[in-house]
């Protein structure tokens, strides 16, 4: 099928496969490797894009969805020459080890804090929810608040929405049951 | 033990393997390993010695052949040095030490060195794993000897083509090397190492100048510094760096049709209904796999499912049978330690005694096991996350009837590697399929296929014995554990070396009882094979054996009525080993205010290990939340010898509390109806940020101006310490991972 979207800043019109999953025409159709695969079923967020501005799970929202939608990717957010202040915090605290989940804990983090620019450590526990097997949750949590002080520094100062905390399909809920995924 | 291994042990005896002034030859040596073993009972029987006297010889975790210093590093056109490495970087950080270590030698700034993998076709093959900690203290020597020593070159072929000054009486005399230009005393001419080298190549073969002395530390501007690493802009901008990103003109995507169940072995496929299905151009059956490969992912894993495979299996395990497997006293067992005696010394009443077990781990990387492999008549190029480059090339080139040199294993950045990258058979699978196909095919596995065929940790059990003297003081101690397979079995690990040992060397990580100051003490490994694929994971054996013996320690504490640490502290050794621990043990405790009682509804919880050489002490500091366990600090003291890169040292520890945490908190695979489960992330319950400690404060004891190894050791001391707390708090003595 034909599908009209936004992809980074761009204008896209894309002729694929309605069941494709976003995850696969951003890698393999779009070769833009910066997305990454871990599980297929939602349940780590290493494929973590933004649409119209939310955190999603890219290897399970089809393509079919697409049209008319605003899709960021981790080559969207930033460039090593004008960091995203979320990509600019991750170097401040060097954040990496392997590296293969990063940009998706680095996408949602920006979700996050586009909504909620002061994001309290119990903010990030419930929607920062993606994993991480080299276990740099502990530098994350200190440059996902450095991130925010960025954030905040860079923007007029309004107030906080109480609301805010919640981002809507940041935190995909944990598979409840195996068996939902065979 | 077989004459043909007794006969081969005087060969396996040479020098020291020292760098020669040639420099960069290091021979293979059959059989070498950088495994670090402990010395004890093992080292008493004589053909063991000569075993550990082998593996003494080989520069601890480096077997590579390369006898030309270009095969390590290239000096660019744009006057960078490109360093071609046999190590891979997993998150480890080597790469950026390499780069330190190369910049100070080299004399250049840290900016224009490149750390790369190096191809098996044209850089070094290390023909071991990068793995047991062990990258950056295996190339600690080799590698600054080998920049010193290209350094030295260089700087003689500046002399060599020196100016001429004096009206032509004489050579003009080298001034300086500062950041890789060399520069003259009086004509005001210099020369970059670019340039040296053209006019080295120019002349024909390299004459390599003897090898300077190494700097000392003292004298290094990145050695020993906190340097940010080399990989981080790749890495937060999301460059395509790792082996599930890899392409080629052309690249087809292949799948495996893999059982669900334990043991399976393939009888029969239909293979009908996939083939005429969109975007399917071949359906491979093998003897062993039926594979397929289409146009995308998708239309792969679609065509896949589409086979109906028939499969034989012996029986259908349950968790129950392994368990009933994996007990002290099946098996084959292997005394590993003894002093004194042990086994009289526990006879009789009075004797305190623990069982404790730990489940199958998985390793769950977030990068999918795969391989780009693009075969074509004369050879093979296979593009892949592997921490054993080396042997990953031979296993193609053998499958595929190719000599070695025919193909070409091109290592990526892994993501993720913690064991699982040692065995890869996924890349013999890909090479099969791009075969068939005639094109080049990616091939990864799915989560559920990761999470099933994986190469787990096994399980263990451990019986802890000891008795107290009246005066409170440990008199005899004994360990007995049973693990399945963890080196056994092993690529990396000639099974010739296995049959010496007699004991699974991956198995007993941790297990010695390192208070050497008990009388009688005693180790014992028993080994079962198990259904499913075991093997290494980061640190083996240690958190489990360590898990036993320091919770253990906490409980005859208790029973003779003394602090945990003072108790501890009162049955060290005196000895370098010893004293190294100690000083650990009270930087964790004086960095954490180590109390032995709860307070306000947190408790404190000790443990300490050596692995490897490397002590690490921990103190987790946690309450209950509707009956969980909630961390929230950990103060973590290591002694690593000597730390390249301290930030990543410290990066390794913070990482390794939240894997311990993880994995001794929730992590257990179970066997269900012949199958492994669960297989996914959440099922699979790991530790999300939310479960990391808010605080992780870490120590580090430059204890003996060498590095040794630092991935794994501060894992071991995890699982005690969060049991320990637990108990302080709740009373309630845990003796089984996961503790949730």
């Amino acid at each position: 099928m034909r599908i009209n979207f936004t992809l980074n800043g761009e204008s896209r019109t894309l002729e694929t496969d309605g069941d494709q999953p976003l995850l696969w025409v951003l890698r393999d159709e779009l070769d833009l490797k910066g997305t990454k695969f871990g599980c297929g079923r939602a349940a780590c967020g290493a494929c973590t894009v933004h649409v119209d501005g939310d955190a999603v799970r890219s290897c399970s929202f089809p393509a079919r969805y697409l049209e008319g939608r605003v899709v960021t990717t981790l080559e969207g957010l930033g460039t090593p020459e004008a960091p995203h202040p979320v990509q600019q915090a991750w170097i401040e605290e060097i954040v990496p080890q392997c590296g293969y989940c990063q940009p998706g804990f680095i996408m949602a983090t920006a979700a996050l804090l586009a909504k909620n620019a002061s994001p309290t450590d119990d903010d990030i526990d419930r929607n920062i929810v993606n994993v991480c097997r080299c276990g740099t949750y502990v530098r994350m949590r200190k440059a996902i608040h450095r991130a925010a002080e960025l954030t905040r520094a860079a923007a007029p100062a309004e107030p906080a929405d109480a609301d805010a905390g919640a981002v809507p399909g940041a935190a995909y809920p944990a598979p409840a049951a195996e068996a939902a995924h065979e | 033990m077989s004459d043909a291994t007794a006969d081969r042990a005087p060969d396996a005896k040479p020098a020291k393997r020292k760098l020669s002034r040639r420099g960069f030859i290091l021979r293979s040596l059959a059989g070498g390993t950088g495994v670090m073993l402990g010395v004890g009972y093992l080292g008493r029987n004589s053909i063991r010695r000569e075993i550990y006297a082998l593996m003494d010889t080989v520069e601890p975790s480096y077997l590579g052949d390369a006898s030309d210093p270009t095969m390590w590093f290239e000096i660019t056109e744009d006057e960078r040095i490109r360093l071609f490495s046999p190590k891979v970087e997993m998150g480890q950080g080597s790469f950026t030490s390499f780069a330190q270590m190369a910049a100070d030698e080299l004399e250049v700034e840290l900016d224009r060195v490149e750390v790369v993998h190096a191809a098996t076709a044209t850089g070094v093959v290390d023909g071991m794993s990068t793995g047991g900690s062990l990258s950056v203290a295996g190339l600690w020597m080799p590698l600054r000897t080998l920049a010193a020593t290209l350094r030295a070159t260089l700087v003689a072929e500046a002399a060599r083509t020196a100016p001429l000054i004096n009206s032509g009486a004489a050579p003009d005399s080298i001034e300086a090397v500062v950041n890789g230009v060399v520069s003259y005393a009086q004509s005001g001419v210099s020369k970059t190492y670019g340039e040296l080298a053209a006019s080295l190549s120019a002349r024909g073969a390299w004459e390599l100048a003897e090898t300077p002395p190494l700097k000392p530390i003292s004298d290094c501007r990145f050695i020993g510094k906190p340097i940010p690493r080399v990989d981080l802009q790749a890495k937060v901008f999301g460059e395509p760096i790792f082996g599930m990103d890899a392409s080629a003109e052309g690249m087809l995507h292949g799948s495996i049709v893999r059982s669900e169940r334990i043991g399976a072995t393939l009888v029969s496929a239909d293979t009908s209904a996939a083939e005429g299905m969109p975007g399917v151009v071949k359906v491979v059956r093998e003897d062993d796999f039926v594979g397929v490969v289409a146009e995308t992912r998708m239309q792969a894993e679609a065509a896949k499912r589409a086979i109906t495979a028939e499969w034989r299996t012996e029986r259908d395990w349950e968790s129950a049978d392994i368990e009933a497997m994996i007990r002290v006293g099946e098996g084959t067992p292997m005394v590993i330690q003894r002093e004194g005696d042990a086994k009289g010394a526990l006879e009789g009443g009075d004797v305190v005694r623990a069982e404790f077990t730990s489940p199958i781990g998985a390793h769950a990387q977030l990068e999918p096991n795969g391989a780009l492999a693009h075969v074509e008549e004369r050879g093979a190029t296979v593009t892949m996350s592997t921490q054993v480059p080396g042997v990953t090339r031979d296993e193609v080139a053998e499958r595929l009837g190719l000599e070695p040199e025919a193909v070409n294993l091109v290592p990526t950045y892994l993501g993720g590697g913690f064991g699982r990258r040692l065995h890869t058979p996924n890349a013999i699978q890909a090479a099969i399929l791009s075969r068939a196909a005639g094109k080049p095919v990616k091939c990864f596995f799915t989560r559920k296929e990761e999470f099933q065929h994986d190469t787990f940790r096994p399980p263990t059990h451990h019986i802890m014995q000891a008795r107290l003297a009246s005066d409170g003081r440990i008199q005899a101690m004994k360990h007995e554990f049973s693990s399945g397979d963890v080196a056994y079995g092993s690529a990396i690990l000639p099974d010739a070396m296995n049959q010496v040992l007699g004991t699974d060397v991956g198995a007993f990580r941790g297990g010695f009882i390192q208070y050497g100051r008990i009388p009688h003490h005693e180790a014992v490994s028993w080994h079962v094979k198990l259904p499913f694929a075991t093997s290494w994971w980061r640190s083996l054996g240690l958190l489990a054996n360590t898990f036993a013996i320091e919770s253990f320690m906490d409980e005859l504490a208790e029973k003779a009525g003394q602090d945990p640490v003072a108790f501890r502290l009162a049955h060290l050794a005196d000895d370098p080993a010893g004293q190294r621990l100690k000083r650990v043990i009270e930087a964790a405790v004086d960095k954490a205010g180590y109390r032995d009682e709860a307070r306000a509804g947190r408790a404190m919880g000790f443990a300490c290990s050596t692995d490897g050489g490397t002590p690490a002490a921990a103190v987790v500091d946690l309450s209950m939340v509707d009956g969980q366990p909630k961390v929230h600090d950990v103060f973590l003291a290591m002694d690593p010898g000597f730390a390249v890169n301290p930030d990543q040292v410290r990066a390794q520890c913070e990482g390794a509390v939240c894997m311990g945490i993880s994995a001794s908190l929730y992590e257990r695979m179970e066997v269900r109806g012949g199958s492994l489960r669960p297989v996914i992330y959440g099922p699979y319950r790991m530790a999300l940020l939310r479960d990391a400690p808010r605080r992780v404060e870490v120590e580090l004891i430059d204890g003996t101006g060498e590095p040794g190894p630092v991935g794994e050791p501060p894992l071991g001391p995890l699982g005690a310490a969060l049991a320990n707390a637990i108990y302080r708090l709740t009373g309630e003595r845990r003796r089984s991972l996961p503790l949730v």
